[in-house]
């Protein structure tokens, strides 16, 4: 395999502008519906997010504004990546040009995806959130900044306190947010714990 | 003696624990790495790229399922891009050594389908998919997960994830279920009242005399949905039921070490008296056939209940009420019963095993689709379209109109040919009613469970089927 500490990459802070889409429990059937995932690989995923939903927004949707062109901080609402499990969604919004989102909520396996392809997702509360989608709607050229180390987000609305869970948080401080390497890591570690539960055995 | 009760869940958590990570995190071993067309060639290409070996193919199992259709399945499939995913897997399946059960096995189906019905899935293990329903096998007293493709590819390479502990929430449905009221109308219940995100950080056990009267499938049907709840997975607590099910599969024959095999399943449910993080109970004999209204699983409610009026709910509901009504085109505060249907499935790892056809045919037998409503019935799995066919009901829902259909995810998802069209009115014994999730954009879905469904189809409209069998 490869030399694995050329792709370590620390993660502790993200800049840049927001984009605000607005509206609780947004699933990842919306994000990208089922059909554009007849494909092998996630190379045309950018294209197709939030397709149907723009659709019918008529060139209303915020992932449509001219505003938001250059956003890389995708700030939405409470519940958001419901659903199916499919990274299609993140990768979707990671090849649209998002690095991270600052949410109400996220449902959990879409965190974890997210955690995968190294975009953060953090929480705030319901009045931060709230101040902060105003404030991005007004201003949608101000810089937002996620800072993991201090949990903080800055932007014109102020200082906000940020939530991410402990263990992912030190994923991306640490540059351990991409596995596979961690995992491997254990070495014979997981044969052992194997060969301690029967069904593990090979089968005779 | 000393020793502290576990849970099941604790149980297996510590049975499969590999080591714990600087992250606070638990390297935890997957015994069963479940894989199908969709989710895992990416991961498959990043393993080559790689250029990392398949940590334990023997524990690894293929099938095919989302893509397949379910009117012609001869090869080539006429979609070029289905051809070309389903072929991808089975050279996937070639290069790594992993067992594929495709249709010319007579094992093919939907993967939470063929699990259980090989064997695979048993109590005490941990099981992960690339697929958000992979909760279902939580009905045999298994821990599993579902998992997006950058977790399919560090399975693939180390068998394991990094996943922190979960809290565990006990819910006990107590009393008994009405007649013609079934396991959807219990985990719809169950959304409705804790909500679709209530379950976050959560492994919910579910038990109680409702739980523990249900069938195996009844169960799976239950733990299937725990994702629509927002919990990480979902589990049934092993008993007599679970080792009679299992007895005698492809992978748990009724061999000389079949019985301690059962007693060291039975050995994994939940100790008297151990700790649950929260508890909740809810009354089963209460619980009405249900429907979804809305756009998402959470958006339930009994059949002779009205839709709900922006003005009724919480305020941090209302927006979302007033989004769905606005997309089902429903009156806030009409009833849900007599809404025509258009289209009706019956089908998916939800509802799609013999007992819901079973219970679909009762009801089909009471009359006959009515005329423009267009009625599939998409068997979970080859070996339960056997079953079916075994017993007639293949005949039975033809002669009602249905039309009878090869096995695979069909209209659950719609990445198969069969979708709904434009404003097109769903039942569906599916799982999702998201926007769209059923191949149409402004497609309309009402989740409902396997006899709902039929009786829907042959009255071209949402009735109470208490009144019909």
């Amino acid at each position: 395999m490869g030399n694995n500490e050329d792709v370590l990459v620390k993660i502790d802070s993200i800049e840049g502008t927001g984009c605000v889409v607005r509206g609780d429990d947004i699933d990842t059937d919306r994000i990208i519906p089922a059909r554009f995932m007849k494909v092998v690989t996630f190379d045309d995923m950018g294209r197709h997010a939030f397709e149907d939903a723009r659709k019918a927004a008529k060139g209303k949707h915020p992932l449509d504004d001219e505003r938001y062109s250059h956003a890389s901080i995708f700030v939405c609402g409470q519940n958001f990546g419901c659903g199916s499990s499919r990274e299609h969604a993140p990768q979707a919004l990671m090849r649209s040009g998002f690095k991270a989102f600052i949410g109400g909520s996220f449902a959990e396996i879409f965190a974890g995806n997210c955690t995968s392809l190294g975009l953060p997702c953090v929480t705030l509360g319901e009045e931060d959130l709230a101040q902060l989608m105003g404030s991005v709607e007004l201003d949608p050229t101000q810089t937002l900044r996620i800072d993991l180390e201090s949990r903080k987000i800055t932007s014109r609305a102020g200082e906000m306190e940020a939530g991410m869970p402990d263990g992912v948080r030190q994923q991306f401080l640490e540059g351990s947010w991409d596995a596979t390497r961690v995992l491997l890591d254990a070495g014979d570690a997981i044969e052992k714990t194997a060969a301690s539960l029967p069904y593990m055995a090979p089968q005779a | 003696m000393t020793d502290q009760p576990k849970s099941l869940f604790q149980k297996v958590w510590d049975a499969h624990r590999v080591r714990e990570l600087p992250t606070g995190q638990t390297q935890l071993l997957i015994g069963t790495h479940l894989i199908h067309e969709v989710t895992s060639p990416q991961a498959f290409a990043m393993i080559r790229e790689l250029d990392l070996p398949v940590r334990f193919p023997n524990r690894t199992f293929a099938t095919v399922d989302h893509i397949i259709p379910t009117d012609d399945q001869s090869r080539p499939l006429k979609d070029d891009l289905a051809e070309a995913m389903m072929s991808e897997l089975e050279q996937n399946c070639r290069d790594y050594d992993i067992q594929f059960f495709g249709p010319e096995t007579g094992a093919q189906g939907i993967v939470h389908v063929i699990g259980p019905e090989l064997g695979l899935t048993q109590p005490g293990m941990t099981i992960a998919c690339g697929d958000s329903h992979t909760s279902t096998h939580g009905a045999f007293g298994a821990i599993a997960f579902g998992i997006g493709t950058s977790q399919v590819r560090d399975l693939l390479a180390s068998q394991s994830m990094a996943i922190a502990p979960l809290k565990v929430r006990r819910i006990e449905v107590t009393g008994a279920l009405q007649p013609g009221v079934y396991a959807k109308d219990v985990i719809l219940t169950i959304i409705r009242k804790l909500g679709v995100n209530g379950g976050v950080g959560y492994a919910y056990e579910y038990a109680g005399p409702v739980v523990d009267a249900m069938s195996i499938e009844e169960r799976m049907t239950v733990c299937n949905m725990s994702i629509e709840g927002g919990a990480r997975c979902g589990y049934v607590n092993p008993d007599q039921k679970t080792v009679d099910y299992l007895r005698g599969r492809r992978y748990t024959p009724d061999d000389a070490g079949f019985a301690a095999k059962a007693e060291g399943w039975l050995a994994m449910a939940s100790d008297p008296g151990c700790h649950y993080d929260d508890i909740v109970t809810i009354d089963g004999s209460v619980i009405e056939p249900s429907i979804t209204w809305g756009i998402h699983p959470g958006h339930n409610l009994g059949v002779g209940e009205a839709i709900p009026t922006p003005n009724s709910v919480p305020d941090d509901e209302r927006a979302g009420v007033e989004e769905a009504l606005e997309y089902m085109d429903f009156a806030a505060g009409a009833s849900i019963a007599g809404t025509p249907i258009d289209v009706a499935f019956i089908g998916s790892c939800t509802n799609g095993r013999i007992s819901d056809l079973r219970e679909a045919a009762r009801v089909a037998k009471t009359g006959h689709v009515k005329e423009g409503v267009r009625a599939l019935v998409v068997p979970g799995s080859m070996a339960v379209q056997q079953e079916a066919e075994a017993e007639g009901l293949d005949e039975i829902f033809r002669a009602a109109g249905f039309q009878w259909r090869e096995p695979g995810c069909s209209m659950c998802l719609a990445m198969n040919p069969d979708k709904l069209q434009g404003r097109e009115v769903c039942a569906s014994s599916s799982n999702r009613n998201f926007k769209g999730r059923q191949g149409s954009p402004s497609g309309r879905t009402l989740l409902m469970s396997p006899a709902m469904v039929a009786a829907a189809a042959i009255a071209g409209e949402v009735v109470d089927v208490r009144k019909v069998v």
